[in-house]
């Protein structure tokens, strides 16, 4: 017997990610770029280059995350939150809690379930403090597919637009960091600025990221992203519950991506995207609990990975419920 | 001590004394390199996001830049093997004058990486004991050890001839016989570890293919060499270094058997994708006949091979390539045909469509292409001034004076 879940309507779903102009349409940027070229060779140009990479000697000296211990870290932390309250006018605390024994996140992703209303990509938005625009920053992309072709990103679309989701003989492959056991992210970085945690987080150390994108070339999932600009946040959204592995906000010209919330998962709580997904269809949980959600899910779904042959061992999960 | 103060004296003199073609050359690379401060001063306040790069195509100009200059700096100190097996004669000036091509190239090559990277100032996180480079595990740790071991290497060499000559002194073949002998071991792996750069990358599959190494050194023995004979040809009428017609004739056809190996090679690879018909067809697709709508380097893949045959054709026919105009011609259209190939044409379909299959099209600002004429702007003002230092010592016009070298 089984039983078809309805999934509820959608009307509006969210805004579709900002697409970049491509060659040949982007005339009017170049004309800008033209202008700005033109005024910065009125000789103020290698002045306003200096001042643009301004970067204080305690920045400069700061060492890799993992060799800050006590009291340095504190210094650290304390400089870090100074700088969020001057620039947003708002208290932050950023955590550095890390990872439990015993515990090893994995993520499951119904797509039978997915409506494709991107309520996930933006409260990720909201919650891991991502650029706003120019850039846009996007930490998960959701895909829509043809159900006449399955699960292939020759016939992908992750700008749809439609009135109401989930269109008729579509459907909708959301895609975020896998998480992978097997990084290839973490073997192409030069400088060792990301890693894989013990509980299973791949994290950035952004104040180490030299800003290569080595990683972005080695990652097979399009979950790293680059800040091309100084990151766009507005006053009064900034999330204040931060890590220094997470969603504290990035400076321009380094690499960032999800973290399963490292912020909320150390404390015992969902991601945003799993809290927001109007119908339920992502699980999370500890892979070592054999009573959590995610467990729960292997042992009565059947769970397939993303691009197995590519051999990441990925520790997210796509499963077909209904 | 005061020997070597009074030769860095001398050769400041030396490069800033010339005639009027000299000054205009060198105001020209001045301007250029002006464009590039401009450029770079935009970048750097801004961010990368006055370039075209993106999250889908995320290298793009600089490092398509960056590999076609590892292949010119690699093949210029491969044009020893030759001079030693065909006894040109002016080995030492063949070894020189490449390894001072050498030395800029790789300079032109640090300069894209800094250009590319997100955060320049924290450069020194990639160095031992400062830093923490993820060394043996990143391909680029390797590339920039190479690298630096290759331009180190180079230096002695250079600077080991240059003021040995100045002092009136034969270079010690003992000495300069191992080190010329190790930078041909070194060229090629400072190549094939860029290769392996892009080839490790099993989320791209239009690099990851093992022919990528090979080809890499094909075509890197037609860009290098294409350099060294305008620059023969160059100094032979306006120094009188005695190159002979037969080394330049033997370069050329060297060069078209090199040429000949790159184009079976990309057949080899073109066949495999077309004929095999995968999912990763696409990339090679997107580059030769577009993808839809998306078509903007077509142009440039057809240009380059059309390039490349051209000059493979004017280098493997003696009455061509014995007619010196054909031969520069050839030289123009190898470098051209190259730089496409090794260029765009190498980054930007590895990353079109990208890993969740977007197509992005790419194509550089006005910002990244001022950027590259300021590096190469940079890059040949090293090459002159080093040239213009370097010819007079070697035939001999330069030299220290008698009490100088006494005092040694």
């Amino acid at each position: 017997m089984t039983t078809q879940i309805e999934a509820p309507s959608l009307p509006v779903p969210s805004e579709p990610p900002e697409r970049p102009l491509q060659a040949g349409e982007d005339e009017a940027r170049h004309d800008e770029g033209r202008r700005t070229f033109m005024k910065l060779a009125a000789a103020s140009g290698v002045m306003a280059g200096l001042s643009g990479c301004s970067v204080s000697l305690d920045e400069f000296l700061q060492k890799h995350f993992k060799e800050l211990k006590g009291e340095e870290l504190k210094k650290v932390l304390a400089r870090l939150e100074a700088k969020q309250k001057a620039r947003w006018g708002q208290s932050v605390r950023i955590g550095t809690e890390a990872a439990q024994e015993g515990v090893e996140f994995g993520y499951g992703l119904d797509i039978s379930r997915c409506v494709g209303c991107r309520r996930c990509v933006y409260a990720c938005v909201q919650e891991n403090n991502q650029s706003r625009e120019s850039p846009q920053i996007h930490w998960i992309r959701v895909l829509e597919m043809d159900k006449a072709h399955g699960v292939d990103l020759a016939h992908a679309e992750v700008y749809y637009d439609p009135a109401t989701v989930p269109q008729p003989g579509k459907f909708y492959f959301p895609v975020q960091c896998q998480q992978c056991r097997n990084p290839p992210c973490v073997k192409a970085c030069p400088t060792q600025a990301t890693w894989k945690e013990k509980d299973g987080i791949v994290v950035i150390d952004y104040d180490w990221c030299i800003g290569c994108r080595c990683c972005m070339s080695a990652c097979p999932y399009g979950a790293r992203h680059f800040t091309f600009a100084e990151p766009t946040l507005p006053a009064g959204e900034l999330n204040p519950d931060q890590h220094y592995l997470g969603n504290r906000p990035r400076p321009k010209g380094v690499v960032e991506k999800c973290t399963f919330c490292i912020q909320r998962a150390r404390n015992g709580r969902y991601t945003a995207c799993v809290e927001v997904c109007p119908v339920g269809a992502r699980k999370f949980g500890n892979l070592l609990d054999p009573e959590s959600e995610i467990r729960k899910v292997m042992e009565t779904k059947r769970v397939f990975i993303f691009k197995e042959e590519l051999a990441t061992h990925p520790q997210f999960y796509y499963f077909y419920a209904s | 001590m005061t020997g070597i103060l009074q030769f860095l004296k001398n050769c400041a003199r030396q490069v800033t004394t010339g005639g009027r073609a000299y000054f205009l050359w060198l105001a020209a690379l001045a301007c250029a390199i002006a464009v590039g401060v401009t450029g770079y001063a935009n970048q750097a306040q801004h961010g990368l996001i006055v370039t075209n790069i993106r999250d889908q195509v995320s290298w793009a100009f600089y490092i398509g830049n960056f590999t076609f200059l590892v292949g010119v700096a690699a093949a210029a100190v491969l044009l020893v093997i030759p001079a030693y097996v065909y006894h040109w004669g002016p080995i030492k000036e063949v070894v020189l004058l490449g390894e001072l091509l050498a030395i800029s190239a790789l300079a032109m090559c640090l300069l894209f990486i800094m250009a590319d990277m997100g955060r320049p100032d924290r450069l020194l996180h990639m160095t031992p004991i400062i830093g923490s480079p993820n060394w043996p595990r990143s391909l680029l740790t390797w590339d920039a050890l190479v690298l630096n071991v290759y331009l180190v290497l180079n230096l002695t060499v250079v600077g080991y001839i240059l003021y040995e000559s100045y002092n009136r002194r034969e270079p010690n073949k003992k000495i300069l016989f191992p080190l010329v002998i190790l930078s041909i071991p070194v060229s090629i792996s400072t190549h094939t570890v860029t290769a392996f750069l892009y080839n490790g990358m099993a989320a791209r599959p239009y690099w990851n293919a093992s022919i990528l190494a090979p080809r890499f050194i094909a075509s890197a023995f037609c860009s290098g060499p294409a350099v060294m004979l305008i620059l023969f040809q160059v100094l032979r009428k306006t120094a009188g270094i005695p190159i002979k017609d037969e080394a330049i004739r033997k370069v050329a056809e060297l060069m078209a058997y090199a040429m000949f190996f790159n184009l079976f090679l990309l057949g080899a690879e073109l066949f495999k994708e077309f004929y095999s018909a995968t999912e990763h067809l696409q990339y090679t697709k997107y580059y030769w006949f577009g993808i839809g709508s998306h078509t903007a380097l077509v142009k440039y893949a057809w240009g380059s091979l059309a390039a490349s045959v051209a000059a493979f054709v004017i280098f493997v026919v003696p009455r061509f390539r014995e007619n010196w105009t054909l031969l520069n011609l050839g030289c123009l259209l190898i470098w051209a045909g190259v730089y496409i190939e090794k260029g765009l044409g190498l980054v930007i379909p590895g990353f079109t469509p990208d890993t969740l299959g977007e197509i992005y099209e790419y194509q550089p600002t006005l910002t990244e292409w001022s950027i590259a004429i300021g590096v190469f702007g940079v890059g040949f003002l090293i090459l002159t001034v080093l040239v213009k230092i370097s010819v007079p010592i070697l035939t001999g016009t330069f030299k220290a004076q008698e009490a100088a070298s006494a005092s040694h």
